[in-house]
């Protein structure tokens, strides 16, 4: 199983490429909420990450993913399986 | 959140199209005249959004066997084969759907969209992998979502994506199954199948392929782009459409799989539904027949999908990867699409238009489909109509060129990453 906090560092990697300007992420920023990604770029995104990562995130799981800390903790889990 | 406040953003959406002065997604066509023509506003047009790709809708041979069935068995079967039984029609057109692609046997549901619901939903279950395309229709992924499985989604066309997937599964993708289209509706691109079939036999997994938009329409026979690919071997499940090529409602699954027969009583998208009305299996039989009896049909289609998308590229418009009878034009926003859509309406030329998200990748575009019934005159109508529209996309950030591309043609060895 990967480091929580290294996990954390490579989603915000990620996530520049979706950046807007002025949000400051966190681990409670919201993928929709405060990043404002439609359901295409939560599609993208995923595929950047599970890249990264090495891992597939069944789309199931997406309901459950509101927060970056949310993201990082299943790829923390995916990775450790 | 209060109940109805989840629909505020589609009412919004909804205004900003009423802006425009056009509701693209409610248009009335007053009067069907043919295949290819209808009125709308009071306005002779040509239809070019309707998926007919045969023209079939208006065969004599398919409304009179229509009419017959629906004088000797009435409007409707009103309830699901399970409860009311099955007609013999019912049958007929299973065995005739299994013997047309060589298959052992054919389940047939009542729209296509139950047919992926319907198979999908009951093939894989709770701790079970679906392997889906990310260009693939939502009736998959819903399909996918009713049956409890895993859905994984891999990069659009990319046999490469969906190996490292499969390997990633490790024993698990002996059982995963993969999903993918014959020919993608919103671009008109094919499926690698060869590829993914390589795929498949390498990693292992059962593969579905469904031919909605390719039965009758790419192949030597029609049987779709495992066909022409030679890989029907690979296919564990072909899914189709009576709504397109074959001009009615419906939708089948045929398979060599003993076990078909038993997914049909766990289909609750099968068995909680009525079965398609004897008129609808009537004219679908008669279809079927003229699809294997008539291959001109198909060569005429293909004429009038090159003319389009030839005519469409020499105009500058940015198009799909290769010709097909899908042929879709690309454009930069959301507002081109719309304008561009609307004056094609104007000029008596229907077709659809298509935004996030149902398009891939966010873009926007008006998307038309050829019939063999299309006369070549009314193929140039379309594109003199296009030709008169031509500023709309003509700002700086639109590249005039034929192919996108982004969305360059299915290649085996596109390569990872």
């Amino acid at each position: 199983m990967r480091d929580y906090d290294e996990i954390l560092t490579e989603v915000y990697q990620g996530l520049k490429a979706f950046g807007q300007d002025g949000v400051q992420l966190n681990e409670d920023t919201e993928l929709v909420g405060d990043l404002g990604l439609d359901s295409v770029q939560v599609m993208e995104m995923l595929l950047e990450v599970e890249d990264r990562f090495s891992i597939s995130i069944p789309i199931n799981i997406l309901a459950d993913v509101v927060t970056i800390r949310d993201l990082a903790l299943q790829i923390q889990r995916l990775t450790g399986d | 959140m209060a109940l109805f406040d989840k629909f505020s953003r589609l009412a919004a959406a909804r205004r900003d199209l009423a802006g425009y002065g056009v509701n693209p997604f409610g248009v009335e066509v007053e009067r069907v005249l043919s295949a290819t023509e209808g009125e709308i506003a009071g306005r002779r047009t040509i239809l070019a959004g309707t998926n007919n790709y045969l023209g079939l809708s208006f065969d004599p041979e398919c409304i009179a066997a229509a009419r017959a069935a629906l004088l000797a068995e009435g409007t409707g079967t009103t309830g699901s084969r399970m409860a009311n039984g099955t007609f013999t029609g019912h049958l007929a057109l299973e065995r005739e759907l299994a013997e047309f692609y060589g298959r052992r046997a054919a389940i047939v549901f009542s729209t296509g969209y139950l047919a992926n619901l319907g198979i999908l939903s009951s093939l894989v279950a709770p701790g079970d992998v679906l392997l889906v395309d990310a260009d693939c229709h939502a009736s998959i992924y819903d399909g996918g979502r009713m049956s409890g499985a895993e859905v994984i989604r891999f990069r659009h066309n990319h046999p490469e994506d969906l190996r490292k997937r499969l390997l990633r599964l490790g024993e698990r993708a002996a059982d995963a199954v993969i999903v993918v289209e014959g020919l993608y509706s919103m671009l008109g691109d094919r499926a690698p199948l060869a590829a993914l079939a390589e795929v498949k036999r390498e990693c292992g997994g059962y593969l579905v392929v469904d031919e909605a938009h390719s039965l009758g329409v790419v192949g030597e026979h029609g049987r779709g782009v495992a066909e022409e690919a030679g890989v029907e071997a690979d296919v564990d499940f072909v899914i189709g459409t009576f709504s397109k090529s074959l001009g009615a409602t419906g939708g089948f699954c045929v398979s060599d799989r003993p076990e078909l027969d038993v997914i049909r009583y766990a289909s609750r998208p099968y068995i909680f539904t009525a079965s398609p009305s004897p008129s609808v299996v009537a004219s679908t039989r008669a279809a079927l027949g003229i699809l294997r009896r008539r291959p001109e049909l198909r060569r005429r289609l293909w004429d009038n999908a090159g003319r389009l998308y030839h005519g469409l590229e020499a105009l500058g418009f940015r198009l799909g990867p290769e010709p097909s009878p899908v042929v879709a034009v690309l454009l930069e926003t959301k507002a081109q699409a719309l304008a561009f859509w609307a004056g094609l309406i104007e000029r008596g030329v229907y077709v659809n238009l298509m935004l996030p998200p149902a398009t891939p990748n966010g873009r926007s575009l008006v998307r038309c489909s050829v019939s063999a019934a299309h006369e070549p005159s009314q193929i140039d109508t379309l594109c003199a109509a296009f030709a008169e529209l031509r500023g709309i996309a003509a700002t700086p950030g639109y590249r005039a060129c034929g192919a996108d591309p982004a969305v360059a043609p299915a290649k085996a060895s596109r390569g990872s990453g």
